[in-house]
């Protein structure tokens, strides 16, 4: 039987023996070497937006940045100068809302996904629709609680507005949570159980101590989204050119501002809305830079 | 002071069985975490209802008819969203024609060694960094940056190949073209993500196997590891899709949002989410039932893809185990 020979001249398409070396002028290597220079062009076309997007905001809204951005109301139409501070307030106290009502809600469903029934079908099915929600349109968000508290309450209101958000924030943390409790090795719940722990101890003296910086990543990452969102809180926020007195009324928001300032024919407005954009994004980096920071491996 | 104990004489171990008070509380809390994984189930299912209930007066005061007629005329109480059912799932799928090219090829890019792995973490980092910038931001990116800079070449297109449909009208400023650019930046890192993610959890004996047999760095990657990797990339432009068929506001502020269905990449056009977020604001209660609809629509064809999208995925992984 010759059976490893045929199949060696078989894979060789049974030509002589192979040559190993390979010249630099071979088609094939030529093909590589193309296509290497081509995946470089496309990586290189990937990083240009972002690139673009951070050079505009700095040079159209960078020169704006400054006091009177922060701490002044928006203009009215053919003013000069004005700011943005309501919108910042709004944005704030809103995600704030969002990440009081998401945030416990989350972890604790994340240490039930990953700690206390990870196998069970309740946690299989509420698994796959926490990941059904995190691809779920923001702006349904926003028809839902306009449903559900602007027409109850009959008025938009920044409430209303952080319900919404709460919802889209509320996948991510359960997710990432999930994650964070599954890496605790499974010899520091068996020890503190050895030691005559009930779950709940073992999970709040062992569990989310050591998953805590998964958790952070996971809070912040949802509140970066959370605040650079806007579709949601055209149905729920609205917008107000007024200062923030109370939660039951409509609010304004740095990405609503944005929205309806670039839509606007005077200059003062647009350079505003790419000033409250450089605010936005600059909220929105510091969060992400915290979940980097804050979810970096210790072990 | 430093006590020192005995065997047999331990005053107070470290070990203890758990009080009564300890039992209730687990128990009051092993309850409370199943009702948060329960609330998701419920959360999910309030948002069906509730839409729907919104969108029940609508249902019943224009049908069936309201999917497939392309008007939207709110003085004289005719509705039909034909034309953004096709501007969204056009836009989309061109965006994610762009994004998954451009995705693939980051992902390859960046898991088969062709960086050191810290300049690698910087290009993961940049592409993960777009997904960062909010949408009205990449609206407003896409209004001063994007149109400008592509109408010339619109237009060139327009003048010399224009007996192609899609080439067959002029950009005049918000269009398909513009919003489609942005959707596929904005659906990128989501593709990039998920198809880096299947490179990687392919086995090194597969590629070390491919190497044996003599081929190139790049015959392993197309014809051995794209395959393998098949599997997760579709699922990766499924949940692509359906980021890029929900996306609002830079949609709203680039596509023009005019109600009519053409095949051109130039003209104007609308999608269910900008027209929610485009004619709410102004919108009188008999269009603002006729909007729930919208949203409902758009709600049935978000949630199956994403199912599709996650299912795909789940079938793949499984496959990795065995």
């Amino acid at each position: 039987m010759a059976i490893p020979t045929d199949a060696a001249a078989l894979a060789l398409g049974g030509g002589p023996a192979p040559s190993l070396s390979r010249s630099f002028t071979d088609r094939r290597a030529l093909t590589s070497r193309l296509l290497t220079i081509g995946v470089w062009i496309v990586a290189l076309l990937a990083s240009v937006p972002l690139l673009s997007v951070l050079y505009m905001l700095f040079t159209q809204g960078g020169a704006r940045l400054g006091w009177e951005l922060l701490s002044a109301l928006p203009p009215a139409g053919f003013m000069p100068g004005g700011g943005v501070g309501n919108a910042i307030v709004g944005t704030l106290v809103m995600v704030g809302i969002a990440g009081l009502l998401s945030i416990p809600i989350g972890i604790v469903a994340g240490v039930f996904l990953g700690v206390l029934a990870p196998d069970s079908r309740l946690a299989a099915v509420s698994r796959f629709l926490a990941k059904v929600l995190t691809g779920f349109p923001s702006i349904l968000a926003g028809v839902f609680v306009y449903g559900v508290l602007v027409l109850v309450m009959g008025t938009y209101s920044s409430i209303a507005g952080g319900v919404a958000l709460s919802v889209l924030m509320l996948p991510t943390i359960i997710l990432t949570t999930e994650q964070a409790v599954r890496m605790v090795p499974q010899r520091m719940k068996d020890a503190a159980y050895g030691m005559g722990c009930t779950r709940t101890q073992v999970i709040w003296k062992v569990v989310l101590p050591a998953a805590m910086p998964g958790i952070l990543t996971g809070v912040m990452l949802g509140i970066a989204g959370a605040a650079g969102e806007s579709a949601p809180l055209l149905f729920t926020a609205l917008f107000s050119n007024y200062w923030l007195e109370s939660l039951t009324e409509p609010t304004a928001s740095l990405s609503i501002l944005i929205y309806n300032f670039s839509g606007m024919p005077f200059p003062n407005q647009i350079e505003l809305a790419w000033a409250a954009s450089l605010v936005l994004v600059l909220i929105v980096l510091v969060f992400n830079v915290l979940s980097r920071i804050v979810g970096r491996p210790r072990y | 002071m430093a006590t020192t104990f005995r065997s047999g004489d331990v005053p107070r171990s470290a070990s203890q069985a758990p009080t009564g008070g300890e039992y209730i509380a687990d128990r009051a809390f092993r309850g409370l975490a199943m009702a948060a994984a329960a609330f998701v189930i419920f959360l999910l299912a309030y948002i069906f209802w509730e839409i729907g209930s919104l969108a029940a007066p609508a249902i019943q005061e224009h049908g069936a008819g309201f999917l497939t007629t392309a008007v939207w005329n709110p003085s004289k109480g005719e509705f039909g969203i034909l034309a953004e059912i096709w501007g969204t799932l056009y836009s989309s799928l061109l965006a994610l024609f762009i994004a998954g090219f451009f995705g693939v090829g980051v992902a390859i890019f960046l898991t088969q060694n062709f960086l050191h792995p810290r300049l690698a973490y910087v290009f993961r980092t940049i592409v993960e960094m777009l997904a960062a910038i909010p949408s009205v931001v990449y609206g407003l990116w896409g209004i001063f940056v994007v149109i400008p800079a592509i109408r010339p070449v619109a237009n060139w297109l327009n003048e010399t190949l224009g007996f192609i449909p899609f080439f067959g009208t002029s950009l005049a400023g918000p269009g398909m073209a513009p919003a489609v650019i942005v959707l596929a930046i904005m659906v990128l890192p989501t593709v990039a993500a998920i198809s880096q993610d299947a490179f990687q959890s392919i086995p090194y004996k597969v590629k070390e196997a491919a190497y044996g047999m003599g081929t190139t760095h790049w015959e392993a990657i197309l014809k051995v590891l794209l395959p393998t990797a098949s599997g997760g990339i579709f699922g990766a432009l499924v949940l692509g899709f359906g980021r890029a068929l929900g996306e609002t506001m830079a949609l709203a502020m680039l596509i023009g949002n005019a109600n009519q269905i053409s095949l051109s990449l130039f003209s104007p056009a609308n999608t269910l989410a900008s027209l929610l977020a485009s004619q709410w604001p102004e919108a009188g209660a008999i269009e603002q039932e006729a909007l729930m609809y919208a949203a409902l629509t758009l709600l049935a064809i978000t949630i199956l893809v994403n199912v599709v999208g996650l299912m795909i995925m789940n079938l793949t992984a499984r496959q990795h185990v065995t």
